[in-house]
């Protein structure tokens, strides 16, 4: 057998033995492919920050035509439910009080005709602010159906309303699904990969077994190799079924190339595998091993990615910590690719950010990972 | 004389402040079956891990197969065969498949040595298909010796392969090893268990990190310095603070059903006594002492009362 | 010292019994474990439980301990049922074993302060206990060492001494010597001799069968049945054998489980 056919079947060999520990631990590997799914749900269901089922009532005079296109604008929007109108402001007051209503919108006698957007804010939107975030949101859902119904009267009257406020781009519903999604992913790449090869490779120290592997012709990167691609086959399995659900579940809007979004998957589940590996050879037991994959990578994927906390809202020294958070940059790809439909032209620096994080974690990994025992 | 297959001088280790090896020196000619006897913290787990390249020593020469295990070790690792001290298969992987990655990372096939394992794995091969960690404490051990031997390497090393194993498997064991000896493999073996050392050809005793006696087992016995007498009485408990309490005695320990005495042979008056008139000194103590059943007769001391003594000489040495 | 040791004690006086047990037997699914196993240990008397891997010790003794429910059959245990006050068993027993005894992270105080307090000992029992204890091993200059740092032979004399801590009327030792040198070995069982003249009842498993020979009474377990139960010199005489090691090959080798 020639050594390079050797090298190759030996490495085989390891895979096999690695996907029948996965497969034969039956509860770990049923979580690993389930839980990417239950989180979608949770994320998809349950955790949404966006809020439906807003109840409004507009306050105006009954004659008003205004009031009547404007009752019409929100009728035709699904994410409120109309009240019947009331006189004034005072009636308004009363309806908060016995929380009858989430947002009253109090139209002033002069928004007719010519004068809009000339004349002082004849306009006035009141929420309920005793959930300051969800207060915001339905504000600005109504912001944006009066904006859409000002848009049409100026088309009727031949004037141009002014926009005064940003549009909700590339999210134009505002749902948060489709946020999250792409950050699932990110953080399902980093507790496959990272999670399980280090508590794998720290089981094999453990179980003394890596004694025997060490003693074998097989070299670092053998063992390395044979680990890292089972679990990077795990978790691009995870990626496609999450992609799955988002699209044909979630009806996640898909605006870029699926194989963009493949390459710059494998990219960062390598960047991670690495992250894994490493963390393994730094500790020596499987408890260790855990807290320091989950603080090393979990913890910074999820807080300091921008996939929560915006980057841009960090005080400054945090934002450039976030710089050697490889979960920023995939963040950034993903999102650019998934929901503006960006290209290579674009997302080329994250791409070429992370491959150099990931030479430079292999090297460390391959470096640590000692021929002998420790 | 042929070129021994493993020859180590010198041989030094510490852990911290914890000496794991102090001077170690001994060599194994090819085909002998060589034993490392001694309790758990002699250094013997130490030993073979430097043996083997996983560890390097601290000072000293190790040459295995004519190779240096620091730098030749990935030349020494394809020809060595490794158990080590304690269970290290995979226990969620079958039987089969435990031996069939082993063999793969070697670049074989079971398929292919077959006829090389097949006295050890056909005992095992009923239970081809189950999990390893299903398997009783001995069929374990026969497992690893399977894998460790799968490749065919030119020289064994099996770190306590019969610690915590019943005895009925532990004779099946060495049964094995001896059916590999007489095909000629070069082995080193450790164990705590000191009736197993007359299974080698020769034997190292091993306490805390030094050697006590190098020498074949039949002959280490010849070595214990002082007569030895065996007591046998019902009274087993009594008899042995009665026996410490006699003049002469130097040493008591119970073996099994029996009573090992060492005594000194020469009295306070300088009278030097014959091992008869040892034996008739201890019986009258204790049959004075109300224990008119007990026989006294000389015996000839055996590994586990030679490793005793030096024990005892290492730790007053040391002490001193 | 409580009975010499070529007397039978099983039968006459029940009351005196730390252990009986009656027929019984543990089965794990289609595998019966334990077969209808019927035994008594007397107090005060050290009892070697021998058997082959897998003969069914570990669960025989897990039963006994209180852990593990039987199938059927009954024990009493210092005079408590082990089905309906398994609590009350585990109060009155104490345990060693080879893998589990003493936390390697605490120092030798912490943890006969630990097992006291576990125990319910006051503050005061466990001071003068643990003196005595100390100076009874000549560890007392060890206190403040952690347990990790000990040699083996004396981790297992401090661990059988932690498992006295609270006068147990019966101590299980679950290959208490394995890999300890033979000194210590023989330190060990004078250790145990010396809780047995206390009125201490041992319950001890070994792989070394010249250990066995120390026993007031031995059994031997195989396939989950009690195959032989004497004091070692009548199973040697039954058996016409030098030693207990032969009786044991013999019985084992007939095993038909692995």
């Amino acid at each position: 057998m020639s050594p390079r056919f050797e090298a190759w079947s030996t490495l085989l060999a390891f895979m096999r033995k690695e996907l029948r520990h996965l497969v034969r631990d039956r509860q770990t590997f049923v979580i690993l492919l389930c839980l990417p799914l239950a989180q979608l749900l949770l994320f998809g269901y349950a955790v949404r920050t966006d809020v439906n089922e807003i109840r409004i009532a507009i306050a105006a005079s009954a004659a008003d035509p205004a009031a009547t296109s404007l009752r019409a604008q929100f009728a035709n929007s699904d994410r409120f439910i109309l009240l019947p109108s009331i006189p004034n402001a005072a009636a308004a007051e009363r309806l908060f009080r016995s929380q009858q209503t989430d947002v009253v919108v109090v139209l002033g006698p002069r928004t007719d005709s010519r004068t809009v957007g000339v004349t002082p804010p004849s306009l006035l939107i009141i929420t309920d602010a005793s959930d300051p975030n969800t207060s915001t949101t339905m504000a600005n859902y109504a912001q944006a159906v009066v904006r859409d119904w000002q848009a049409l009267r100026s088309d009727v009257s031949g004037r141009v309303a002014i926009d005064v406020r940003a549009r909700m781009r590339y999210n134009p519903t505002l749902r948060s699904v489709n946020l999250f999604v792409p950050g699932l992913i990110a953080l399902i790449l980093t507790l496959v990969t990272s999670l399980m090869t280090a508590l794998s490779l720290s089981r094999e120290k453990e179980r003394g077994t890596m004694e025997l592997l060490l003693v074998s012709p097989l070299r670092p990167w053998q063992i390395i190799v044979g680990k890292v691609i089972p679990y990077l086959g795990l978790a691009l399995v995870n990626v496609v079924s999450v992609l799955l659900a988002a699209r044909f579940v979630f009806l996640v809007p898909f605006a870029g190339s699926y194989w963009l979004l493949m390459g710059a998957s494998v990219l960062f589940a390598l960047v991670s595998l690495a992250l894994g590996v490493l963390i393994a050879a730094l500790t020596s037991s499987q408890l260790a091993a855990t807290l320091a994959a989950l603080g090393g990578t979990l913890l910074p994927s999820t807080m300091l990615s921008g996939l929560i906390f915006p980057i841009a809202s960090m005080p400054e020294p945090l934002q450039w910590v976030t710089t050697i958070v490889p979960a920023r940059w995939f963040v950034e790809i993903i999102r650019g690719v998934m929901l503006q439909g960006t290209g290579v032209d674009v997302v080329w620096r994250d791409l070429l950010i992370l491959s150099v994080m990931l030479v430079v974690l292999l090297v460390a990994a391959i470096r640590r990972t000692s021929v002998r025992l420790a | 004389m042929p070129d021994p297959v493993v020859q180590i001088e010198n041989v030094s280790k510490a852990f911290g402040a914890t000496r794991a090896l102090d001077q170690i020196a001994f060599s194994v000619s090819a085909g002998e079956l060589f034993g490392l006897v001694g309790p758990d913290g002699a250094g013997k787990s130490t030993l073979f891990r430097i043996l083997v390249s996983l560890l390097e020593a601290d000072r000293g020469v190790v040459r295995v197969l004519g190779l240096d295990p620091v730098g030749d070790l990935w030349a020494l690792r394809r020809q060595v065969g490794y158990m080590p001290g304690r269970f290290a298969l995979y226990g969620d992987l079958t039987v089969r498949e435990n031996l069939e990655f082993f063999a793969a990372v070697f670049g074989t096939s079971v398929e292919a040595e077959y006829t090389s394992i097949a006295p050890i794995y056909q005992q095992i091969e009923r239970f081809a298909d189950r999990r390893a960690g299903a398997l009783s404490g001995g069929m374990k051990q026969k497992l690893a010796l399977c894998c460790a031997l799968v490749h065919r390497p030119a020289m064994l090393f099996l770190d306590e392969p019969t610690t915590g194993v019943d005895a009925v498997s532990r004779r099946e064991f060495w049964d094995l090893l001896g059916t590999l000896r007489d095909s000629g493999l070069t082995t080193i073996v450790s164990t705590p268990y000191m009736d197993e050392a007359m299974r080698c050809d020769r034997v190292a005793l091993m306490q805390t990190g030094r050697i006590l006696a190098i020498d074949d087992p039949t002959r280490l016995g010849a070595r214990f310095p002082r007569p030895l007498f065996g007591v046998h009485t019902r009274d087993r408990r009594r008899v042995l603070d009665l026996l410490r309490t006699l003049p002469l005695v130097t040493s008591v320990f119970p073996f099994g059903d029996i009573v090992h005495v060492s005594t000194a042979r020469v009295t306070a008056h300088g009278d030097d006594l014959s091992d008869a008139a040892l034996a008739e000194h201890l019986r009258d103590g204790l049959v004075a002492a109300g224990l008119g059943d007990a026989e006294v007769r000389p015996i000839d001391a055996g590994i586990e009362d030679l490793f005793m003594e030096l024990m005892g000489t290492e730790s007053t040495g040391a002490a001193s | 010292m409580t009975m010499p040791p070529e007397t039978s004690v099983v039968g006459d006086h029940p009351s005196t019994l730390a252990i009986r047990a009656q027929a019984l037997s543990r089965v794990f699914g289609a595998f019966t474990a334990v077969d209808a196993i019927s035994f008594d240990v007397g107090q005060g008397e050290v009892f070697g439980f021998l058997g082959a891997n897998g003969a069914g010790k570990t669960t025989a003794i897990r039963m006994l301990t209180g852990l593990l429910a039987p199938s059927s059959g009954a024990a009493t245990v210092a005079g408590f049922d082990i089905r309906h006050d398994a609590a009350r068993v585990r109060e009155r027993i104490g345990y060693m074993s080879q893998r589990f005894s003493l936390y390697d992270d605490l120092t030798v105080h912490e943890n006969i302060r630990l097992y006291g307090g576990i125990y319910g000992l006051t503050d005061e029992q466990i001071a003068s206990r643990e003196k005595d204890l100390l100076s009874r091993l000549a560890f007392t200059s060890s206190a403040s060492l952690r347990v990790g740092a000990l040699p083996l032979g004396w981790k297992q004399k401090l661990a059988f001494s932690v498992a006295l801590l609270h006068s147990p009327s019966i101590v299980f030792l679950d290959e208490p010597t394995g890999g300890v040198d033979p000194v210590t070995r023989r330190q060990f069982w004078e250790l145990i001799y010396q809780a047995a003249a206390d009125g201490t009842t041992v319950f001890v498993t070994t792989h070394y069968l010249d250990e066995a020979e120390y026993c007031d009474r031995v059994s031997i377990m195989v396939d989950g049945h009690i195959s032989a139960l004497g004091t070692p010199a009548s199973l040697k005489a039954e058996f016409a054998a030098d030693d207990l090691d032969e009786v044991f090959v013999r019985l084992a080798r007939g095993a038909t489980k692995s």
